[in-house]
């Protein structure tokens, strides 16, 4: 119970002090549109290559701004040494990593499902079919990318080179959970279904498990340094 | 084989350490400390800046992990076990550890909750009447002055109750009211058993609170005496000597 309300109270903490400040939703949506008129840019009105680039595009963005949102996640801690707070704080310190992930998790849900809604509009496609088995996809890919995403964020935190090392650590250790979601997103797009997917989505599964776990059992000597 | 040795200090110490080193690269910047501080005792560490008073009380904090020696916190060893240790540490550094888009209770219940202290709002309004914030609960912390930020993170460590109280400098930012408030807290905490290590550049504003003062000179212990036979002024004179001998 005490567990649950210590990760509880960082994920409120980090809501709350978002939703105030809404300093990394409003870059991760500038940044959001930013790709689209890239994208929308670059293909034109090339059906053809549009519908193949499709879920490539699509993960390519929650992968950048989710960077962008990742990368921020500590920046917080750093602000008046609360970092020296968390570390200095009794108890299992994976409910601290527990209640970050769940936060990243969320803002960055919110944010990929404008962006779809917006990859929608831009591009003239039609998505409603897509929609439930895309609802499967989109938290199984995000919670894997946020789990490390938030373990490299903090091991991160405190490098000077930050801005290139987090990136760089954090997008190989990805290519189980992008392989996995754009397989998925393209058969859900093709209206054909997750039947010819389950061994995709089941890889997106067992990363997710393997990355929580991995972050849950690292975090506490991560944050010691 | 051989016997464990007690290096825990003295029965009644809450705090002791022994031997603290501490170095980045080959800059030493604690070389041997030894202290022991007791139950109801109040400890002042003076030194210059870059005397190395902010790392001793950041190591001892299990903050920062000594390059050599032992911290031991009511008898645990906190460079061994630092997450035992921490349950009857609190820590005032420079640093505030205020979120500042939350509230001032929402601060307070953050830390609280985290800390596994008791989060209910009349404890927490309590600790905050007790820095005279309650005024201002409802308030972001973006809006205070220095003064009403560093009297919040004193209500975060009236929640927490710990044994031992480390303080980095904890009269600076406050007015007059504040380290009145602040002498007269540190005064029950000591009559209550607590043992209190404060660094401090200051012989005048919370000076009274010391029992006994220590003196550093680059990362060294020149002198550890009691306060009292000497008066501050006495305290103030050997300080001086301390660091005209240290240059």
């Amino acid at each position: 119970m005490t567990y649950a309300r210590r990760a509880w109270i960082v994920l409120w903490k980090d809501a709350v002090t978002e939703r105030r400040a809404k300093a990394t939703l409003n870059a991760l949506l500038f940044f959001s549109l930013l790709l689209l008129f890239v994208f929308q840019f670059t293909l034109g009105g090339d059906r053809e290559r549009l519908v193949a680039a499709l879920p490539g595009l699509l993960w390519l963005s929650f992968v950048l701004t989710g960077l962008v949102g990742l990368g921020r996640a500590f920046l917080v801690e750093r602000e008046n040494d609360c970092w020296d707070g968390l570390l200095m704080t009794a108890g299992d310190k994976s409910a601290i990593y527990l209640g970050k992930v769940a936060g990243n998790v969320i803002l960055m849900l919110l944010v990929e499902i404008i962006l779809l809604v917006l990859f929608a509009v831009f591009f003239n496609v039609d998505i409603g079919q897509a929609l439930p088995p895309l609802a499967l996809i989109l938290p199984l890919g995000t919670v894997g990318f946020a789990a490390v995403g938030t373990l490299f964020a903090a091991m991160t935190a405190h490098v000077r080179a930050r801005e290139i090392l987090f990136p760089v650590l954090l997008l190989p250790v990805q290519i189980p959970v992008l392989l996995g979601a754009v397989k998925a997103t393209e058969a859900a797009l093709a209206g054909e279904g997750l039947g010819g997917v389950t061994h995709w989505l089941q890889l997106l599964g067992a990363a997710d498990v393997v990355y929580v776990v991995a972050g849950l059992l690292t975090f506490d000597a991560l944050l010691e340094g | 084989m051989t016997a464990d040795v007690d290096l825990s200090g003295p029965l009644d110490c809450l705090l002791s350490a022994r031997g603290l080193r501490k170095a980045y690269g080959r800059h030493l910047v604690l070389d041997g400390i030894d202290l022991d501080v007791r139950r109801g005792e109040g400890v002042a560490v003076l030194g210059a800046n870059g005397a190395g008073k902010t790392t001793l009380l950041r190591v001892v904090a299990t903050l920062v992990r000594p390059t050599g020696g032992r911290v031991f916190v009511a008898g645990t060893d906190a460079t061994r076990d630092p997450e035992s240790a921490r349950r009857q540490l609190g820590f005032l550094g420079h640093g505030s550890w205020l979120y500042e888009d939350l509230t001032a209770l929402e601060n307070l219940r953050f830390w609280a909750t985290l800390g596994g202290h008791t989060s209910k709002a009349s404890a927490l309004r309590g600790a905050l009447g007790a820095v005279d914030l309650d005024r201002w609960s409802e308030e972001r912390v973006r809006t205070f002055s220095a003064g009403m930020r560093r009297r919040l993170a004193l209500a975060r460590l009236v929640l927490a109750r710990p044994r031992v109280l480390l303080l980095d400098e904890p009269f600076t930012g406050l007015d007059q009211q504040g380290a009145k408030w602040l002498e007269e807290h540190l005064e029950g905490f000591k009559s209550e058993g607590g043992a209190l290590v404060m660094s401090t550049h200051s012989f005048g504003r919370g000076f009274g609170v010391a029992d006994r003062a220590v003196i550093l000179v680059d990362g060294r212990l020149a002198a550890d005496v009691a306060v009292a036979p000497l008066g501050v002024e006495g305290v103030r004179r050997l300080y001086d000597l301390a660091v005209e001998d240290g240059a």
